[in-house]
């Protein structure tokens, strides 16, 4: 090391001919190209990998994906079974998540990033936000069966699966407010503060209007996360086993709304691969695989919409 | 028309004494702070549901056991209560994750910020986020049904359930988060410390390694950090992929359950609420909300230094 330094030292000093000059650039240059190829290569290795994973489940998974599929209840023979429940409890809880996660980050970010002083107990707040976007699932799901389950005595039903998920969501769509507020320049405040507006009308009618596409974005990935999310609604204790439907949130009888699904048994499409994938019998890994290419193209689409929201929106700024 | 101006206050000042108003304001201020007040309140309840339901667990189970016995069977008649087993399994399939995921991570995101085009940065980022939403069940399935079942043809012997190919996929799993989060810490940098460099005569390479990858340090090892710590927490692919058998191992070779592997196990089963069986899984749940807590923190604080320096 010593020496090598040495040496270099003196390349430094001493005037080097051009010929050296030359095969310093050349090396150099080298090195850049060699590094470039590895970088590529890693890069196109890592993406065929997963190419290569995802076309194996699709293709696993193809001749189940037909019509019955979607309108079987799951059964004993893999044959049979299809994801009927599984979907229908997947929007259901979707429902819940959405109505219980989206108002309260919206409201949370908006908060923090336009009424909140700073100081101690805003930081308290900040970090704990990070904080929760980064705690393992499972651990959601362990908070939801201690609080939901058997302290609220809610049992295992849609209504303690969406609020879990909702809660899994929040952070994620905070965190996502917070940032499309923060991109919104203070002089559209000031201008409307000068016509006499509020504090809140400002908020209303300004800010959350033109953060709105950002915002959109994180509640599409929260979405598409509490979609896939597996292990909490396995503590919550969904059933796997399902071969029935919550009843109908329509009625054909005034009030002609019913709140009865919330009280529902459940099972969700994670849960329902998640169940065919600990059978042993082959058959049922079909089945499997039929339903990972099912989440997986709702994931895709749901996070493929968001970024193409996301890249429109940076396109678009005009300030 | 003119005195009727001069008389009345002006606008400001009617607003400002305006109490309806004004109360409206205070009531949506309140109601926003709740809802703030509500993502502390969630850390509260995990705590609280952990501590009381853990404590349960600590009365018939002593600490020193539980941190130093090398068995774990809270669920047979020759009951042992010892963490030691799930750590193992946890530290063995995350440490292979990470050491598929750190160093091809790095080098892609070097390459993405430093050597790529924007044509393909601009096509590869994206594909990284779509990557990292992609559920984790699914990961499970490649482990248990694609990659397992390949390293069985290199290596006979290996059980169905190996932490091997768990943390594999895992690892492959990982690598768009971390490069996608090191890639945002490098673009952070600014521009004219990299012409500065090429000014100097440095090469792209030179660049990458000795300016760049210096000025963002922090950021990129908060990216490893949180990289830790997805690993640690992840679930589904080590509950369908890594076996369900707590072994005091270090050996990928074998099958071991992780921490969350064994909160799935016996969540799945139907014990009863107060049981010795159902208070040890928030006992271990602890254990990895403290292990994920401490690395979520130090993460965040890395990043946090280094927003501020640029």
């Amino acid at each position: 090391m010593m020496k090598k330094n040495s040496v270099s030292e003196e390349s430094l000093i001493k005037p080097k001919t051009l010929e050296e000059v030359r095969a310093m650039i050349r090396s150099h240059k080298r090195n850049d190209f060699i590094f470039s190829s590895i970088g590529l290569l890693t890069i196109t290795f890592a993406l065929l990998t997963l190419l290569i994973l995802f076309v194996d489940l699709v293709m696993d998974g193809y001749p189940k994906l037909n019509y019955q599929f979607f309108a079987d209840f799951p059964s004993r023979r893999a044959a049979n079974a299809g994801i009927l429940s599984a979907w229908v409890g997947s929007s259901l809880v979707m429902l819940v998540t959405f109505i219980t996660a989206v108002p309260m980050g919206v409201a949370a970010g908006v908060y923090l990033e336009e009424y909140a002083p700073k100081n101690w107990f805003t930081d308290i707040v900040e970090i704990n936000v990070t904080n929760l976007a980064g705690v393992p699932s499972i651990i959601y799901g362990l908070l939801a069966l201690g609080l939901f389950v058997y302290t609220f005595h809610l049992g295992q039903t849609i209504v303690t699966a969406g609020l879990t998920l909702g809660l899994l969501m929040l952070p994620i769509v905070i965190v996502s407010t917070r940032e499309a507020i923060r991109s919104i320049p203070v002089a559209i405040r000031e201008a409307a503060y000068a016509v006499g507006a509020t504090k809140w009308q400002v908020v209303l009618h300004h800010v959350i209007q033109y953060s709105f596409g950002g915002i959109l974005t994180g509640i599409i990935i929260g979405m598409a996360r509490a979609l896939g999310e597996t292990a909490p609604i396995i503590t919550v204790g969904a059933l796997t086993f399902i071969a029935f439907l919550p009843p109908a949130p329509l009625t054909s009888v005034a009030p002609f709304i019913s709140f009865e699904w919330l009280q529902s048994g459940f099972t969700v499409l994670p849960i329902q691969m998640f169940s065919w994938l600990s059978r042993p019998e082959h058959a049922f890994h079909i089945n499997a695989a039929a339903a990972g290419a099912v989440i997986i193209m709702l994931t895709l689409v749901m996070n493929g919409t968001a970024i193409w929201l996301r890249y429109r929106i940076r396109k678009n700024i005009k300030w | 028309m003119t005195t009727t101006q001069l008389k009345d206050p002006p606008i400001s000042k009617r607003l400002a004494k305006n109490i309806k108003r004004n109360f409206l304001e205070r009531v949506i201020e309140i109601i926003l702070m709740f809802a703030a007040l509500a993502a502390t309140f969630i850390t509260l309840g995990i705590v609280y549901i952990l501590v009381t339901e853990a404590s349960g667990f600590f009365k018939e189970v002593s600490i020193n056991e539980f941190l130093t016995s090398r068995q774990w069977s809270p669920l047979f008649e020759d009951a042992h209560y010892g963490i030691l087993p799930l750590i193992s399994g946890t530290l063995t399939t995350s440490f292979i994750a990470l050491t598929i995921a750190i160093p091809i991570g790095t080098v892609a995101a070097i390459y993405l910020s430093e050597f790529a085009s924007h044509k393909t940065r601009e096509t590869v980022k994206p594909i990284l986020e779509l990557l990292v939403g992609v559920p984790t069940v699914v990961f499970g399935y490649f482990a248990l049904l694609f990659v397992t079942p390949l390293l069985q043809k290199l290596n006979p012997d290996l059980p169905t359930f190996n932490m091997l190919g768990a943390g594999i996929v895992m690892g492959v799993m990982i690598i768009p988060y971390i490069a996608s989060v090191a890639e945002d810490a490098m673009r952070a940098v600014p521009m004219n410390m990299r012409e500065g460099s090429y000014a100097m005569g440095a090469t792209k390479f030179q660049t990458a390694i000795r300016v760049v990858t210096p000025a963002a340090t922090s950021g990129i090892i908060a990216a490893y950090i949180l990289g830790i710590s997805r690993a640690v927490g992840e679930t589904m692919v080590v509950a369908i992929a890594a076996g369900q058998q707590p072994t005091f191992t270090f050996n990928p070779l074998e099958g071991a359950a992780t921490i969350t592997a064994y909160i799935v196990q016996v969540a799945m089963g139907d014990l009863p609420h107060g049981s010795l069986g159902y208070q040890s899984i928030f006992a271990a749940g602890m254990v990895l909300f403290v292990i994920t807590f401490v690395f979520n923190i130090l993460g965040h604080m890395a990043r946090k230094r280094f927003a501020e320096r640029y």
